[in-house]
């Protein structure tokens, strides 16, 4: 399937999209919502190809940015506490926290274990009997059946000491939220591909029926991003709004019925606090309550006032706003390796894509 | 984070599946996806495979696309 970074196919669809511009009544803007859309348009320079009036631009995709700092401190707070080893995904680490980080906590003796699957954590759950084992469980819906075969799994195992710490969000009532904001200027969607796996196409048609926009579901390659983008302008000249799915490949109407069906079993949705966007009503998902015993946020913490890092613009950049090269913080206070905000230390964060790959592109 | 790869399931046990991509081999779990097959290319995300992908539809994609820069180029 090599075929989908084909150069050839990358300039055929370059020149379709140019053609069709042409007949754009105005400048248009097309928001994606997911991280990995984020680095792989930005790794494979697509903006470049693109006419200077179709503007892509990211939303509150990455999971890592769109948590709130309050979060943050509570698992920095269950690592300071020696009965606890926490569990975490990789992109978390550096995420500063009201002060400090996971990282830092590390460098101080605190037990914070990067793992690449929640499985991981369940086998160090069974590894260290005397310790409470914390997942913290980050992510969209891609990630959330993940961590609910965890849970499941630890509850087979009679595991008692592997909890989660859920900051788990949900993309329909996020997409909602943008689109009811007035101040928002859209004209199309790329819909997140490996979210739409698990909850299917039909999951948007709710929304999209109350705030109709031209809105595709996505693959990540370059082919597929570009076959998504003049499937847009395509739309935009012609007046339509609908759903498509370009990544039938592995996207069904659907979705996976067994992976939402265990989600639905270990969790319940909840409101959930959003950096950038506020709190969502229904866009969390919180441990139901056969598992509440598995739920870390039962552990009693200390927690300071929550504190976004001054000057940060992240919140902004979430909302598709502004571009990051417009935050002041923007590769002088804030780069990846001296990052303020969230947006510029998650690989997928918009501000680290942007400043990795396009910051000398003359795209601002 | 939402990065998930297709890789190539080379063998299963119950629940237990091995993955392949270029040579490099991988125990995934099959909990979110138990009708996936030997033989399969499955998406793999965060150690669990979560969609097979249907490779019928990928080549028809890549054809469409190739006849219309066959087009281009004629």
């Amino acid at each position: 399937m090599n075929g989908f970074a084909d150069p050839r196919l990358v300039r055929t669809l370059a020149r379709a999209i140019a053609a069709e511009a042409e007949k754009l009544p105005r400048p248009v803007t097309f928001m994606e919502v997911c991280g990995t859309h984020t680095n792989a348009i930005a790794a494979a320079g697509l903006r470049r190809l693109l006419p200077s009036h179709v503007r892509l631009i990211s939303g509150p995709g990455c999971p890592v940015c769109v948590t709130p700092v309050g979060y943050v401190d509570q698992a920095m707070a269950l690592a300071e506490d020696p009965r606890n080893l926490v569990a975490t995904f990789g992109d978390l680490l550096r995420v500063p926290a009201s002060s400090g980080s996971l990282e830092q906590a590390r460098a101080t003796g605190c037990d914070v274990r990067v793992v690449y699957s929640p499985r991981d954590a369940v086998d160090l759950a069974a590894a260290n009997p005397d310790r409470r084992v914390v997942f913290l469980g980050v992510g969209f819906e891609t990630t959330v059946p993940t961590v609910a075969a965890a849970v499941l799994e630890a509850e087979k195992r009679g595991l008692a000491n592997f909890f989660v710490l859920s900051g788990h969000k949900v993309m329909p009532p996020a997409l909602e939220a943008l689109l009811a904001d007035p101040a928002l200027r859209l004209e199309g969607l790329i819909l997140p591909g490996h979210v739409s796996v698990i909850i299917g196409a039909r999951a948007y048609r709710p929304v999209l029926a109350r705030y109709p926009i031209p809105a595709v579901i996505s693959g990540f390659t370059p082919v597929d991003v570009l076959r998504t983008v003049l499937e847009l302008t395509k739309q935009v000249v012609e007046g339509r709004a609908e759903l498509v799915n370009l990544y039938g490949r592995v996207v069904r109407e659907e979705g996976n019925l067994t992976a939402w069906g265990m989600v639905e079993k270990v969790f319940a949705p909840c409101d959930a606090r959003w950096r950038g966007l506020g709190d969502i009503a229904g866009s969390g998902l919180a441990l139901r309550r056969p598992f509440a015993s598995r739920d870390a946020g039962q552990f009693a913490v200390t927690l300071p006032t929550p504190r976004e890092p001054a000057g940060c613009r992240c919140g902004d950049v979430l909302r598709g706003r502004i571009d990051p090269p417009e935050c002041p913080l923007f590769a002088t206070a804030c780069t990846p390796d001296t990052a303020a905000g969230a947006c510029m230390v998650s690989a997928e964060g918009a501000c680290a894509a942007w400043y990795r790959h396009e910051r000398f592109a003359g795209v601002a | 984070m939402c990065l998930a790869v297709p890789m190539k399931l080379v063998s299963r046990e119950e629940l237990k599946g091995v993955v392949e991509l270029s040579g490099m081999r991988r125990e995934i779990s099959l909990m979110l996806l138990p009708e996936a097959q030997v033989g399969d290319y499955v998406l793999v995300h965060a150690g669990y495979a979560i969609a097979q992908v249907d490779e019928r539809e990928a080549e028809e994609t890549l054809e469409l696309l190739r006849e219309a820069l066959a087009g281009e180029e004629a």
